[in-house]
């Protein structure tokens, strides 16, 4: 009698404590979801952070600087009393090392996708690939080591007029660290081109080269586009190659023998000049990184554009 | 009577089979061509760097004399910052990628975070920089400390963590999920008990990747202001600091005033790579090992 009513009670104990179990349990599984959405929103909270900083500051800036004397002005000097603060030798500097770049990167990427994916073994294709993924892991620090230290002396002993700091060295070496970026994702492009249609082809008689460039790369293109917008804007964005190897010259013209900074370059400068928050210069640093970031922000959108609109499915 | 005319297909053919062979060739030369230059970069920063690499320059501090100079509060310094990282990032990584693959519905709401993720991995790194600097260093009166640096760092590589947590969600099978609701289990029970498990190995070297970009990530740092000044050994997330890229930095761009900072920069760069290479390593050896195939 004794023992069952201990008995009774322990049931009634353990009813009562998985009774507990079950609340503290409901608890958990109604909190957590709003939880990790709290955790979610972060990420949006970081994008609205960036255009929030970027915008209040740059609203400070043009109330000193017209638009027009930034968007059209060919003159930066940004120190002493008579300031001017025109972002174009920024945007050529910019638009030149992309541009350096990616005469590197686009053919040089490109033919080695169609190596990978058309020609190569499938031993050597998984041999070369992740060597050439190694050059997309080495940080920028060192590329920019590289370029000030043995790409510019050498390009010197070529080309004489070269000055030590200059865009064309810095162009090339940003070029050759975009090389795996292109590769890899136009291969990614070309090998998912279904195989019948490189078969129907090479039937009809097409060589290799003739199937891979009139089926394949036609098949591939809203990848293969895609990647070189990509590149673009990796280009755009780098900073520590033009840092060191192109100097702090801001220079308004197209030869590439001279210093120019880019507009990450200026930011670096700037911001290493411990500009004294409130100035007009500190300012500019918000509309240069506001420019930058839009530019940034365009190409990867007409990227996603790209590969989204025109991706065919097989 | 021959109905092929085996000369007329060698003269129509042989050209377009030569230029097919040429071109092979140039492809092959442009795939070999940025593995070249790989190759002359190591030999360079080994050339100009192994012979400096010894044990005072490991433990030394800073020194503007050359051969005092050794990179122990860099390597401190990075140490440090990647104890502010890891947990940030990989709290805020993986709790968005439960939230996105387990519980949020298919819909605008979920398209508009993943849009969100993908754009913010574009945005160049010297804009987080900015970011940080506005937010953490000014706005919250933090300083160039390392829990700043961290921060800043943490939201860069983010998107990383997002997306191979995302890849490694996706990969456990609907039923293994399934197994544990038909056991009972709630929908979170099931997350920590069996999901995340699974996942782990695939998390785990995103996290990896993440971290070995925001060991080399110089830019945003430079923005938050890493003084080049010998500064002491940071002892807590609240000290000041520097790392190993940013001392690279110094060194290369004032290798025009004293040679020998251009093979300090040299041997810095051996280090940083060799830590970089374990990390990868490391990230290897855990998707190959732990990874299953379901």
């Amino acid at each position: 009698m004794d023992n069952e009513q201990n008995r009774d009670l322990k049931v009634r104990e353990m009813i009562q404590q998985n009774k507990q179990n079950v609340s503290l349990n409901s608890v958990t599984e109604k909190l957590m979801p709003r939880f990790l959405f709290v955790v979610a929103i972060i990420s949006i909270i970081t994008t609205i952070g960036i255009v929030i900083t970027l915008l209040t500051e740059t609203v400070h800036f043009f109330r000193d600087v017209s638009f027009a004397e930034f968007f059209t002005g060919t003159e930066l000097s940004p120190l002493g009393s008579d300031a001017e603060f025109g972002i174009l030798p920024l945007v050529t500097g910019t638009i030149i090392s992309s541009t350096i770049a990616m005469f590197v990167a686009i053919p040089i990427g490109l033919m080695s996708a169609i190596f990978l994916s058309e020609y190569a073994s499938e031993g050597v294709r998984r041999t070369l690939k992740p060597l050439l993924e190694v050059l997309a892991g080495i940080p920028t620090i060192v590329y920019g080591f590289f370029a000030f230290t043995f790409v510019t002396p050498l390009l010197r002993t070529i080309i004489p007029g070269l000055e030590p700091t200059n865009i064309l060295s810095p162009g090339l070496v940003m070029g050759v660290m975009i090389i795996p970026m292109i590769a890899s994702l136009s291969e990614d492009a070309m090998s998912s081109v279904p195989n019948a249609m490189r078969e129907g082809a090479l039937a009809l008689g097409a060589t290799k080269l003739e199937t891979t460039w009139r089926v394949v790369i036609p098949a591939a293109m809203s990848g293969i586009v895609a990647s070189f917008v990509l590149g673009i804007s990796r280009a755009i964005g780098e900073t520590m190659i033009v840092t060191i190897a192109s100097g702090s010259s801001k220079n308004f013209t197209f030869d590439v023998t001279q210093s120019m900074q880019t507009m990450t370059a200026y930011i670096v400068e700037v911001t290493g000049g411990e500009a004294p928050a409130g100035s007009t210069l500190y300012y500019s640093l918000y509309a240069v990184a506001m420019t930058l970031f839009v530019f940034t922000l365009i190409m990867n959108l007409i990227a996603q554009y790209i590969s989204k609109r025109f991706r065919e499915g097989y | 009577m021959k109905y092929v005319d085996s000369a007329q297909v060698q003269k129509n053919m042989g050209g377009r089979l030569r230029t097919n062979q040429i071109m092979k060739i140039l492809f092959l030369i442009s795939t070999l061509i940025g593995l070249v230059v790989l190759v002359v970069l190591f030999y360079r920063v080994l050339a100009d760097g192994l012979g400096w690499i010894n044990m005072n320059f490991l433990t030394n501090r800073l020194s503007v004399d050359a051969d005092r100079a050794g990179i122990m509060g860099a390597i401190l310094g990075t140490l440090w910052l990647m104890l502010v990282v890891a947990p940030v990032t990989m709290f805020l990584g993986i709790g968005t990628a439960i939230y996105l693959e387990e519980y949020a519905k298919k819909g605008r709401f979920q398209s508009f975070i993943q849009t969100n993720i993908a754009n913010l991995a574009g945005v160049p790194s010297i804009v987080f920089g900015i970011l940080g600097l506005t937010v953490f260093v000014r706005g919250m009166g933090l300083g160039n400390i390392v829990l700043a640096g961290g921060l800043t760092m943490a939201l860069l590589v983010l998107p990383i963590v997002v997306v191979a947590s995302q890849e490694a969600l996706r990969s456990v099978p609907q039923f293994l999920r399934e197994a544990s609701y038909g056991m009972g289990a709630t929908k979170w029970q099931t997350i920590k008990k069996v999901v995340l498990p699974a996942a782990i190995p695939g998390i785990l070297t995103g996290v990896i990747l993440a971290l070995s970009r925001a060991v080399g990530e110089t830019a945003p740092l430079t923005v938050i202001g890493i003084p080049a000044l010998l500064i002491p050994f940071p002892d807590s997330i609240l000290d000041k600091f520097t790392v190993l890229p940013m001392q690279i930095y110094y060194w290369t761009i004032d290798s025009a005033l004293v040679a020998e900072y251009s093979n300090l920069a040299a041997a810095t760069i051996v280090i940083l790579l060799l830590i970089l290479l374990i990390m990868n390593s490391i990230a290897v050896i855990i998707r190959n090992k732990f990874q299953k195939r379901y």
